[in-house]
């Protein structure tokens, strides 16, 4: 089990002008369920997009499953943020799933009723069965952003990146989706996952990654997740609730 | 004037304008959903000075090489465009609209020496400002259906790869599909949808073809299939009957006619449209309306 299966070296980013991420080094082993949390302009969705080629990355090196990822693309699967598509587009819920085996499909092929019925499946798993048929400008956020996670379920990935899956949701839904990622889990998979809610930290990961600009801190969240480190992440912007307990620690901009 | 009809030219005629409109149609959802429907008026104004330099070089009228310096031309213009905005502050539309303005003036600049030293109007370049469908002879008409059948084929075959291109091109690009690659492809058949269009429309009004027919569309179905078989008709019906309205009168111009066609379907789309059209818009809200109050009232009565 304790093998890396992310290996990132030395990664630096920037937008235009502003360095975004620079000297970024960790390593990320199999079967885990990694937080990534930090404030605002942290750094936390280039980081992914670096990791995954959709951002120029300036220096450094990643390798997945000890290869670049061109080659291990496959294994690897992406929730964007919900924002980051126009809902608008005329297409429903099975469909959308559907997208998440079309490199299995095959490309300028078309998606056979053995693979209609994979998504439906996926769509059974994240509780959205009844809603297959249903417009995606007519779904909910959260419903939204079950859709999102049931197409990375049915690419099969072994390394799953998820930007801010819980962003906006309701409660039953949040529960829903960290129950999912619990299972991904369990059946061996690695998941990171960026975060906001520090409350809820403790509960849903078992490995936290501290970003703002640079990795402040790695590792088991019972170790790493400490008041110190979480104020050197959000440079001491923060305020204490009540019983000091580190999982009642909110940033002050809530 | 109806026995314009049967010679068989002009059937061609007709049948080319169609399969324009089709192929423009069906360009016109990709471009709806990249939400670059200015771009297609960029580059059909960026056409021009290609078409006139090729006749300059050529000195004939020969369609495909008007059209080959057509495209190289808009790419020019679709280039510059990407440079613009990658390279500069500049944002995506003011660059369009810069390019636009800039190209199709230097058009109408070699348009007139053109025309200048090959004596009067005998170039007959004019016609692709405002399009003349009627001077087009076989092979032009030949030229027209080859190519609008490429774009067809080009979108029907990569259908799948269109639809995650254009909704998600992030996830699309994580699964190993190509974005560079997409994107050229898309500027490929978007620029040749527009350069086969310039002679029976005109660098004017071909963005309008590629337009209209796909946002008159949207008003009848929520999927994108179904959106672009609507858009193909709508673009061939426009096509067809600007073409034929026309040739009713001698010297008309084809470009307007099947611009005003297209314009009457989108009125019908946005008033009668089952997708938010304005009527439909209308009685449900008011019925939305009458529940409420009925509810209000029953309220009202119990307290």
């Amino acid at each position: 089990m304790e093998s890396a299966i992310l290996i990132a070296e030395n990664v630096s980013a920037s937008y235009r002008k502003n360095t975004v991420l620079h000297n970024v080094n960790f390593k990320v082993n199999q079967g885990t369920l990694t937080g990534i949390i930090g404030p605002n302009g942290a750094g936390k969705s280039t980081l992914i997009k670096t990791l995954l080629d959709l951002h120029p990355r300036l220096s450094g090196s990643v390798t997945f499953f000890q290869q670049p990822f061109k080659k291990a693309k496959k294994r690897i699967g992406y929730v964007p943020q919900r924002g980051s598509v126009d809902w608008d587009f005329p297409t429903n819920a099975l469909d959308v799933v559907t997208m998440g085996l079309y490199g299995e499909i095959g490309w300028f092929k078309f998606p056979s009723r053995k693979h209609k019925e994979k998504a439906y499946e996926a769509l059974k798993k994240v509780g959205m069965a009844d809603y297959a048929d249903r417009q995606i400008s007519q779904l909910s956020g959260g419903q939204q952003q079950r859709i999102f996670l049931a197409r990375a379920l049915v690419q099969n990935a072994d390394l799953y990146f998820m930007d801010e899956p819980l962003a906006g949701v309701d409660a039953q839904t949040e529960r829903a989706i960290m129950f999912i990622l619990q299972e991904l889990k369990r059946n061996g998979k690695t998941v990171m996952v960026v975060h906001h809610d520090l409350q809820t930290v403790a509960d849903y990961f078992d490995h936290v990654l501290l970003l703002n600009r640079t990795v402040i801190g790695h590792g088991k969240t019972e170790e790493i997740f400490t008041k110190e480190n979480i104020g050197k992440t959000y440079g001491g912007n923060m305020r204490w609730l009540i019983g000091e307990e580190e999982k009642n620690v909110v940033p002050s901009y809530h | 004037m109806w026995s314009l009809l049967i010679t068989s030219n002009t059937q061609w005629v007709f049948f080319s304008t169609m399969m324009l409109g089709i192929a423009a149609g069906v360009i016109g959802c990709l471009s709806y959903w990249k939400r670059q429907n200015l771009m297609s008026d960029a580059l059909s104004h960026a056409a021009l000075p290609g078409v006139v330099i090729a006749f300059l070089l050529i000195g004939e009228k020969n369609l495909l090489v008007l059209v080959i310096g057509a495209a190289v031309s808009a790419i020019i213009g679709a280039f510059s465009i990407q440079w613009i905005t990658t390279w500069s502050r500049i944002s995506e539309d003011a660059a369009m609209g810069m390019i636009l303005a800039v190209f199709y003036g230097l058009g109408i600049m070699l348009l007139t020496i053109a025309n200048r030293s090959f004596g009067g109007n005998q170039s007959g370049l004019d016609s692709f400002i405002y399009g003349q469908a009627a001077s087009m002879v076989k092979s032009d008409v030949m030229t027209m259906l080859v190519l609008a059948f490429v774009v067809l084929l080009v979108v029907f075959l990569a259908y799948k790869e269109w639809k995650i291109f254009l909704f998600d091109p992030q996830f699309a690009k994580g699964i190993g599909l190509s974005i560079r690659g997409m994107s050229i492809l898309y500027t490929s058949v978007l620029v040749i949808a527009i350069v086969i269009g310039i002679q029976a429309v005109g660098v004017i009004l071909m963005a309008a073809l590629l337009i209209i027919p796909a946002v008159s569309a949207r008003y009848w179905t929520q999927s994108f299939r179904m959106m672009l078989m609507l858009s193909a008709l709508f673009g061939g019906v426009s096509g067809l009957f600007g073409t034929l309205i026309s040739a009713t009168g001698k010297s008309l111009p084809t470009g307007p006619f099947i611009v005003v066609v297209a314009a009457a379907i989108f009125i019908i789309s946005l008033i009668l449209g089952k997708e938010q059209g304005v009527l439909l818009h209308y009685f449900q809200l008011r019925m939305q309306r009458k529940k409420a109050n009925a509810i209000g009232t029953k309220e009202r009565s119990i307290t």
